[in-house]
């Protein structure tokens, strides 16, 4: 680890200007990743600028959507009223995340900055083209078993990654149409969320759409017809602190046994948070039964791919869709 | 008794190795390899050398000689081979094998310097695999080959089951990384703060390498955080803490990443076990043959009991085993709790439940059967067995008949219910032990002993025995350990404190009643101020008596050994293929309970592992580089709290009369000996999918 400059914002301009001058400062909230990647010696930002003192930790009903600042804690969210009335699919999600410890300290924001998991990734001695672009990728021909099915265009080996991203949360924000809320040096705008995190394509360095400066300050969530039915799948190793083998966030808008709305995205398996909108489609208008969802997610798995360790997925993945949206109509 | 420590632990009074804060000090950051094999072509230290803080750099240019390095190798190490000798050359034997030690004034300017040396390497090809290694597997020079009857007899029985079960590498974890302290009085007299189950061993192998007499070597090692095998040998830390503080002429401490812990302080070797076992139709066992392969490293043997539950649990007639070892390019792994039976017992346990499907027998019933009277191994008669009363009262606590026996059959809501037991099966006996026990002045007792309190509750049982046999208040007696200076004790290994140290208490403080009784001519003294007021009649300021115990002609007329019966209720999802341990009970034979708490503690971890080591745990090394890749706490699994469910301990508590004077056997391992076989089996009867690859993740469940 180096010795870095520390600064604490007031403000979000002065935050955003604390950062945009020096390319390699980054923001700190939680820190609960960006402190294990600086003493892993995976990133080793010169400057912090600490948001926490900002005043972005409110959650309100503005009526048609619901606001979360970017600072809220992990476990504010997951244990307030409004979030558990409304949108119970991101409670659960928030709550199957990290532990009660980190989600204590992690803010909604940070949660969408957070790296992968990727152990090659983590390990500067070994090849990863996102953390040492043009090095190659370790675990696409390593061990993949948490790795990526979806999302994989054919790149030249210099850009290969089958890395996932390791967010639940992340995970209902795809399926529940979130946007989010950026102030940045070119002034605010809105990103959607499934437009926030990216492929690897032939930048697998970036994760996400946000610009050098751009500070998160919030997320929207449009008011729904889902909270009654729906469900966050998450299986893992183990009962908790465990990055998802699979996960599924799945939501039904029902009428009678009619499925009127869905809203379906899945976890560990793809570089961002995986929102089945094809397989969606399958469901509107069909009765919530057992053979819709086989439907579904036999649809949701066109284009899957896997890997030596990961071929488990294959059948996983869609074994979970049909058991998520069972339980999410149940 | 509560434990007499538990308050310093809860409260940071407690000083564990790296709390050692001496004046001077300084810390020792370790440089490690990022290849598995080859050779040191250059290190740069210039940049680091510059950093602020920096005092100075040891690698194997520049590090102080270590005399015990150029022994040959003589055969009577607990380890036969080369110890791994550290900043010794440029050969790199293992990935993350320290080459470089960054000595700083503080702990972050160390870190910092480290990350600015660099290596470069002459690399070459390595073999860290187990599997494509086989056929390099050999006879250790400590071998276990063992046959009784006739060889593979298996193949003759009307029913029989044949199969390979692996086990993969488990890494310890424990909570408290490794960390050593060393501080040299002079060019002669060194003193180590260290984490290790074993003060005199410390001694001994810190002796040897520098070639110094006992009095000049000093090991401490008060408070352990969990070592469960870690800490039963000097490691590279304590080295290189020994070797700057040489160096720089100040006391230094090295602590180890949780990475470094992966590779510098052993492991569970991985195993690849094929078992064959035979019975006639009334489930009488015709022949059992077990094959084993382990790994090791390149430079030294490390040999396991992998086949020693095979041959004493069950009584069968005919039995063959072997174990090979294959070296590989990996650092050398050490005893892990059960160190071989853990292993050799998911085989063994799995392979029974697989006969008792064959057989269409209940598997309590099935092992009943073959109930061993006395031990197959060398027909003597037990120093005691209640294996029949862990299974019975295991069986009906577990409530084992409401069991339909049909894989699959069983069910709760979505989920698919199994029921899985086994049985467990380890060694019982003693080491030569010394006590020292010391009436002071005040009226209180001082009782010490070289022992180590790595977590069991030694403090606490040791005080109990003491206050026991004089009659006292245990809140008078305080029991010292942990310190090479105190009479010698053997290492916290194997289950055998309470045996071993405990009846060396036992005895010291029965000697000392006596003692007592002489100088009081035969008035019994029960009070505190009794003694204060005898030891100040005659004129004494302490009076102190110190004395061996080790075992008699027993050891060689009995066998010693623990017992348990593990019982298992798991859910499986059949869609996801979650495995959920929703009920345990655990019943053992330890021979007499001293603590009753301490003792279901150690049950607790067991069973803890056992879950770790049957769903969980797997160090998972990409060969293409020999290097592990989930070495941290968040992608090495264990179980966490979630993880845990009701566990019920029995403790069948008869004393074992033979064995030792207070009538203990041992406690620290039984509970895991089979445990993940039991995982195993009920994870089979509820799905009838049978895993023979540790751990069950829910890929595997899934395939």
């Amino acid at each position: 680890m180096i010795n870095f400059q520390y600064l604490r914002a007031s403000s979000p301009k002065s935050a955003i200007d604390g950062v945009r001058t020096d390319l390699s400062a980054q923001f700190i909230a939680g820190g609960t990743n960006l402190i294990d990647l600086m003493k892993r010696g995976i990133t080793a930002p010169p400057k912090l600028v600490d948001i926490n003192n900002l005043p972005l930790r409110d959650i309100a009903d503005e009526g048609k959507t619901i606001r979360i600042g970017a600072l809220a804690l992990n476990s504010t969210v997951a244990d307030h009223s409004l979030i558990l009335k409304k949108l119970p699919l991101l409670a659960q999600a928030l709550n199957a995340g990290a532990s009660a410890q980190i989600r204590n300290m992690a803010t909604v924001g940070g949660n969408m900055m957070q790296r992968t998991r990727c152990p090659y990734f983590y390990d500067p001695s070994l090849p990863c083209n996102k953390r040492a672009p043009g090095s190659g990728c370790g675990a696409v021909a390593g061990i993949n078993r948490m790795h990526a099915i979806f999302g994989l265009e054919p790149v030249p080996d210099q850009h290969v990654c089958i890395a996932v991203h390791p967010s639940d949360m992340c995970v209902a924000l795809a399926a529940l149409d979130a946007t989010v809320e950026v102030w940045g040096p070119g002034g605010n705008r809105t990103i959607p969320f499934t437009g926030f995190h990216r492929l690897p394509g032939s930048n697998p360095q970036k994760d996400n759409t946000l610009q050098h400066g751009e500070l998160i300050t919030a997320l929207r969530l449009p008011d729904n017809a889902l909270a009654t039915h729906s469900h966050y799948l998450k299986i893992r190793d183990r009962a908790s602190y465990a990055f998802a083998l699979i996960s599924v966030a799945a939501a039904l808008d029902l009428k009678g046994k009619t499925i009127q709305q869905a809203r379906l995205a899945m976890g560990g398996v793809a570089h961002k948070p995986w929102r089945l909108t094809e397989a969606e489609q399958v469901l509107i208008g069909k009765p919530a039964t057992e053979a819709t969802f086989r439907e579904a997610a036999q649809v949701a798995m066109r284009g899957a791919r896997a890997f030596e360790h990961n071929t488990y997925k294959l059948k996983l993945a869609p074994a979970a869709i049909v058991e998520a949206l069972t339980r999410a109509a149940g | 008794m509560s434990r007499v420590d538990g308050r310093l632990k809860v409260t940071g009074g407690a000083t564990y190795a790296a709390d050692n804060q001496l004046t001077g000090l300084v810390y020792g950051v370790l440089v490690t390899s990022t290849i598995a094999k080859g050779r040191i072509k250059a290190i740069d230290t210039q940049a680091a050398r510059k950093a602020p803080g920096v005092l100075e750099i040891i690698t194997y240019q520049n590090a102080p000689k270590v005399p015990g390095y150029e022994a040959k190798p003589t055969g009577q190490t607990r380890v036969d081979g080369q110890e791994f000798r550290v900043f010794y050359n440029d050969e790199i034997l293992f990935n993350n094998q320290p080459v470089a030690l960054v000595l700083a004034d503080t702990f972050e300017r160390a870190n910092h310097a480290a990350s600015l040396v660099t290596v470069q390497y002459a690399q070459a090809p390595h073999q860290t695999a187990l599997r494509p290694n086989l056929t390099k597997g050999t006879k250790p020079k400590r071998a276990d080959d063992y046959l009784r009857g006739q060889a593979n007899a298996y193949t003759t029985a009307p029913v029989r089951v044949e199969q390979e079960y692996t086990t993969p590498i488990n890494v310890h974890n424990p909570m408290e990384p490794h960390a050593a302290t060393a501080v040299w009085q002079d060019a002669n007299n060194v003193t180590v703060y260290n984490k290790t189950q074993a003060v005199r061993i410390a001694q001994q192998d810190i002796m040897k390498a520098f070639n110094l007499k006992e009095e000049n070597v000093r090991v401490h090692s008060p408070f352990v955080g969990g070592a469960f095998g870690s800490s039963s040998r000097v490691w590279p830390q304590e080295m290189a803490a020994i070797l700057g503080a040489k160096k720089v002429g100040r006391p230094v401490k090295v602590v180890l990443r949780r990475d470094q812990v992966f590779n510098m302080v052993g492991y569970r070797p991985e195993s690849i076990q094929k078992v064959g076992i035979g019975a006639s139709p009334d489930g009488k066992l015709v022949g059992i043959t077990h094959e084993a392969y382990g790994l090791t490293s390149s430079y030294e043997q490390f040999a396991e009991r992998i086949v020693d539950p095979s041959k004493s649990l069950y009584s069968c007639p005919n039995l063959n085993t072997t174990y090979k070892l294959v070296p590989l390019d990996l650092s050398t792994p050490c005893w892990t709790r059960g160190p071989g039976e853990s292993s050799g017992s998911f085989a063994l346990e799995s392979a029974m439940d697989e006969l008792a499907y064959a057989l269409g027998m209940d598997p309590i019933a099935l092992r009943l059967a073959n109930f061993a009277e006395n031990d197959p191994e060398n027909q003597h008669p037990w120093t005691s067995n209640q294996l029949r009363a862990c299974y019975e009262r295991g069986a009906t606590q577990f409530n084992w008949a409401r069991r339909t026996p049909a894989p699959g059959s069983m069910r709760d809501g979505d989920w698919l219910v199994g029921l899985g037991m086994s049985a467990g099966i380890y060694k019982a006996g003693r080491s030569p032990a010394t006590a020292r026990a010391t009436l002071l002045a005040d009226g209180s007792l001082l009782v010490q002993s070289a022992t180590a309190d790595v977590g069991p509750g030694t403090y606490t049982i040791m005080t109990q025995i003491a206050a026991d046999v004089m009659s006292m208040d245990p809140a008078h007696v305080r029991f010292e350990l942990g310190d090479s200076a105190l009479p010698p004790a053997p290492g916290q290994f194997g289950s055998h404190t309470t045996t071993s140290v405990g009846s060396a208490v036992y005895d010291v403080c029965l000697s000392l009643r006596q003692k007592v009784l002489e100088l009081a001519s035969g008035q019994a003294i029960t009070t505190r101020d009794g003694y204060v007021e005898l030891l100040r009649q005659k004129g004494m300021p302490q009076l102190s008596v110190t004395k061996e115990s080790k075992s008699g002609s027993e050891e060689k007329t009995h066998s010693g050994k623990s017992f348990c019966a593990n019982f298992v209720e798991v859910w499986v999802h059949p869609v996801t293929g979650q495995v959920r341990v929703v009920k345990v009970v655990s019943a053992l034979d330890v021979g007499k309970v001293i603590n009753a708490k301490t003792a279901r503690s150690q049950v607790l971890g067991s069973v803890v592992w056992g879950l770790g080591m049957a769903l969980m745990e797997e160090g998972q090394i990409d060969h293409r580089f020999g290097r592990y890749v989930n070495k941290d706490l968040a992608d090495y699994h264990l179980p966490v709290f979630a993880d845990v469910p009701d566990i019920d301990v029995i403790l069948i508590d008869q004393p074992d009369t033979i064995l030792d004077p207070i009538g203990a056997k041992g406690i620290g391992e039984i509970g895991m000996i089979g445990f993940a076989a039991a995982v195993a089996n009920a994870v089979y009867h509820a799905t009838g999918k049978r895993i023979r690859n540790l751990p069950i993740t829910p890929d595997k469940l899934m395939a």
